[in-house]
């Protein structure tokens, strides 16, 4: 039988990095909504993410059936270990999904739905980071199943996490609005996006310097020779991805912030691959151990194939349409 | 008090697809009557299609967008609360999960964005094969969900082994015994639920005196489809019973109230079945009626519920009663498109007050009949997940605690009892406000702007 297990860690790699980068970013500029100095402007943030957001969104499900599926075993016991986590996660983004269609419509409550917005935004982006931050940690494993108590991802470590993931989104969404906006918003923008930007030097290195110390796993991975030399040019790319986006929100460039911003996402993603590989249930189960059988793989992979780029094309399109900076009057009727 | 991890995981998956599948009850509809509204705008190129379907579609977008919000809850249950049937059935069930959601996501990214907002952006054709797609696209996903339903009530094509599911035959998988029979009966009810709306809508403009004309198309159209549609339901409905008859008897005891095995079987009209007692209380029966509809023979055995373990039972209250809801309302449909025949032949179908008010007040029933049937169907599998094969109580998450399930349950009610009020509030202010001719700027009320809007001034 072949093995479609590097096709399908391949995809899935894929699929969970565009949910980051793109919800990410507009995760990000849901944070920053309440922080925007009037409701002109905030309109002007939301209608940017507007066209988007929900095609963003749909990674995070297509990533989860595509764990369920390619990967079975580490979705029965990810998910459970995460219990609270994922509740906190999808009720934010129900709350913030309905306020892009209802805010406009019910004036009444405006507020209400706004909060629902920022909170939302707010909520749903330090779940996703506890999520992450205790994946690192691993979980208490008995057999096939989680063991441990729905408690047990909360640690310093994990809240630490979450916290940090607040910081880069943040990055990406005011990155975003300098890219998307102009006047007096982008300066908005841009001074939110340095603010952020120190925010995140501050979350890789103490991520960076905590991670290693959470499980030794993972310092094995990096400070073991020859990795510490073939390792060496992540931290060191990082840190210059780090003063590009530095300089560049400094003299004013509109689109290398996001991009900047977005490699330093792919190079912290990168690093914690690295910590983990091969496992996807840490320190217990890894890729081809919790693979689901060929035939199941196989199967889904005929017709992922085939819409997956279909869903890219689209997608991509829908960016190009409305590419630019975001007109006042293009937006929710 | 000991809160069970169990029942509350089920009451929580109950809340959760109840309120769930009320949207594509509603999406499938009405996604293929704007298809059919814009295939008749399309060939006769009359405005009065034009401006139902427009009002229809910002409907349908705020339907579809509360599907896809509440739509993302649903797998992650299956890791939450059910991580034990994830790992049991993912080589069977997951990739029909995926597919459904790829098929889903790539119609929303492709033709949803150009049915809602690309009408001034694309020849009228298109925006025709674009309402087909979409159309497609909903039966696509049903096909799916309903797929991986029904091998759970009739599980063929895959075997166990070391307690696993692996998959010998796709096509067995998916075209399992109850399959299309299910697939029939679900669709052609969401059909008929979005009619019946779609009835009850048209009714109260007649009675308002307001939007005559196009009261008057929707209502005589789909009031013709329902006068297929409702017997077809009906007799879609015994084959697919008759089916679970087959497959799974000890569902169709219990939906019948059969305690014992026996020939010339009455039929239980209402009853309190008496599950500790095993008989029914307070029974009016018709008698030999229940072997006639389930053998189609006055002579035909009918399991009993005492010829399966206690342990291997279905409730028996809970399956009877949601049948006989459903039933009910399904007579009730039938007399009111008999109703309908009768008045079209007196020429007093858009006038007869008391028919119009008896439309808008059935209108909500077809979802009331969806839950019901949905009830009936997935409590007369207990206390099974695949049937025979996978216990309910194996299926739940190991490591939860009945208070960890209690807190999300609060949640997850707490945040639907404020968005589908609001959402079905939204919805009732776009029929309030009629199908009023567009206004040029193309304002379509759907939580999105125009796709393309930016290329196209």
């Amino acid at each position: 039988m072949l093995d479609f297990v590097p096709l399908w860690t391949l995809i899935l790699g894929l699929g969970v990095f565009f949910y980051v980068l793109l919800d990410g970013f507009d995760l990000g500029v849901g944070m920053l909504y309440r922080f925007l100095p009037d409701s002109e402007s905030r309109t002007l943030a939301m209608n940017s993410i507007a066209p988007v957001w929900d095609g963003n969104e749909t990674w995070l499900v297509l990533g989860g059936v595509g764990l369920l599926a390619a990967f079975p075993l580490a979705f029965a016991i990810i998910i459970p270990a995460v219990y609270f986590p994922v509740l906190i996660l999808l009720l934010a983004l129900i709350f913030r999904g309905v306020a892009f269609e209802f805010r406009l419509r019910d004036t009444k409550h405006l507020t209400f739905w706004e909060h629902g917005f920022s909170y939302g935004s707010a909520a749903a982006t330090f779940a996703q980071g506890v999520v992450l931050g205790s994946l690192i940690q691993g979980y208490d494993v008995q057999g096939r199943a989680f063991s441990g108590s729905s408690l047990d991802f909360l640690t310093p470590f994990s809240v630490f996490s979450g916290a940090a993931l607040m910081v880069g989104y943040t990055l990406l969404g005011a990155c975003w609005l300098v890219m998307k906006t102009e006047g007096a918003l982008q300066e908005h923008a841009r001074r939110y996006a340095l603010w952020s930007l120190y925010g995140v030097v501050i979350a890789i290195a103490g991520v960076s310097v905590w991670t290693p110390l959470v499980h030794p796993y993972v310092a094995e991975r990096w400070f073991s020779w020859p990795n510490i030399l073939y390792l060496a040019p992540v931290p060191v790319v990082t840190g210059a991805l780090i003063l590009w986006v530095w300089h560049a929100l400094r003299t004013g460039k509109e689109i290398v912030p996001f991009v900047g911003s977005a490699a330093i996402f792919v190079l912290s993603y990168a690093g914690i691959a690295i910590s983990l590989w091969p496992y996807i249930v840490p320190y217990h189960f890894t890729l081809w151990e919790t693979a689901s059988t060929p035939s199941t793989q196989a199967f889904l992979l005929i017709g992922t194939m085939f819409l997956l780029p279909i869903i890219l094309i689209n997608m991509g399109w829908s960016y190009w349409v409305f590419r630019g900076k975001v007109q006042a009057d293009i937006g929710y009727h | 008090m000991d809160l069970d991890p169990l029942l509350l995981s089920r009451l929580q998956f109950a809340w959760l697809i109840a309120w769930h599948i009320l949207l594509p009850a509603f999406t499938v509809g009405l996604a293929s009557y704007i298809a059919f509204l814009e295939g008749l705008y399309f060939v006769t190129g009359r405005e009065i299609y034009f401006r139902i379907s427009v009002m229809w579609t910002k409907i349908f977008a705020i339907s579809f967008g509360m599907g896809v919000v509440s739509g993302v809850i649903m797998p992650f249950q299956f890791g939450t609360n059910w991580s034990r049937f994830s790992d049991v059935t993912a080589n069977v069930l997951a990739p029909l999960f995926a597919y459904e959601a790829l098929m889903a996501f790539f119609l929303e990214a492709s033709f949803l964005g150009i049915l809602l907002f690309g009408r001034k952006l694309v020849p009228r054709w298109a925006h025709f094969v674009s309402a087909l797609m979409v159309a497609f696209g909903t039966l696509l996903s049903a096909f799916w969900i309903l797929a991986a339903n029904s091998w759970m009530q009739t599980p063929a094509g895959a075997e166990m082994r070391d307690g696993l599911f692996y998959p010998v035959s796709w096509l067995q998988i998916i075209f399992n015994p109850s399959f299309p029979y299910r697939f029939a009966h679900t669709v052609v009810a969401f059909y008929v639920t979005t009619g019946f709306v779609v009835v009850g809508v048209a009714a109260h403009f007649l009675l308002r005196r307001r939007y005559i004309e196009e009261a008057r198309t929707m209502l005589s159209a789909t009031l013709w489809l329902l006068t297929i549609l409702v017997p077809l339901q009906i007799f879609i409905g015994d084959e697919h019973g008759e089916n679970s008859f087959r497959y799974q008897p000890a569902k169709v005891a219990a939906i019948e109230a059969h305690w014992d095995t026996r020939a010339r079987a009455p039929w239980v009209v209402f009853a309190w079945p008496d599950e500790e007692a095993e008989i029914n209380r307070f029974a009016i029966e018709i008698p030999l009626a229940g072997s006639l509809i389930l053998t189609h023979d006055v002579e035909g055995v009918v399991p009993g519920l005492k010829d399966f373990p206690r342990d291997q039972r279905p409730p028996v209250a809970i399956p009877f009663f949601a049948f006989r809801i459903m039933l009910g309302i399904g007579v009730l449909f039938l007399l009111t498109v008999v109703a309908s025949l009768w008045l079209r032949y007196r020429r007093r179908l858009y006038d007869s007050v008391y028919f119009l008010k008896a439309c808008v007040g059935i209108a909500p029933l077809g979802f009331v009949a969806v839950i019901a049937g949905w009830t009936m169907t997935e409590v007369g599998r207990q206390p099974w997940t695949v049937y025979g094969l996978l216990r309910t109580a194996d299926s739940v998450t190991p490591s939860l605690t009945g208070f960890d399930v209690l807190v999300s349950l609060i949640g997850y009610m707490l945040a639907y009892l404020v968005i589908f009020p609001a959402g079905v509030f939204f919805m009732w202010r776009v029929v309030d406000h009629g199908p009023v001719e567009s206004d040029g700027t193309h304002a379509v009320e759907a939580g999105k702007p125009r796709h393309g809007a930016a290329q196209a001034e």
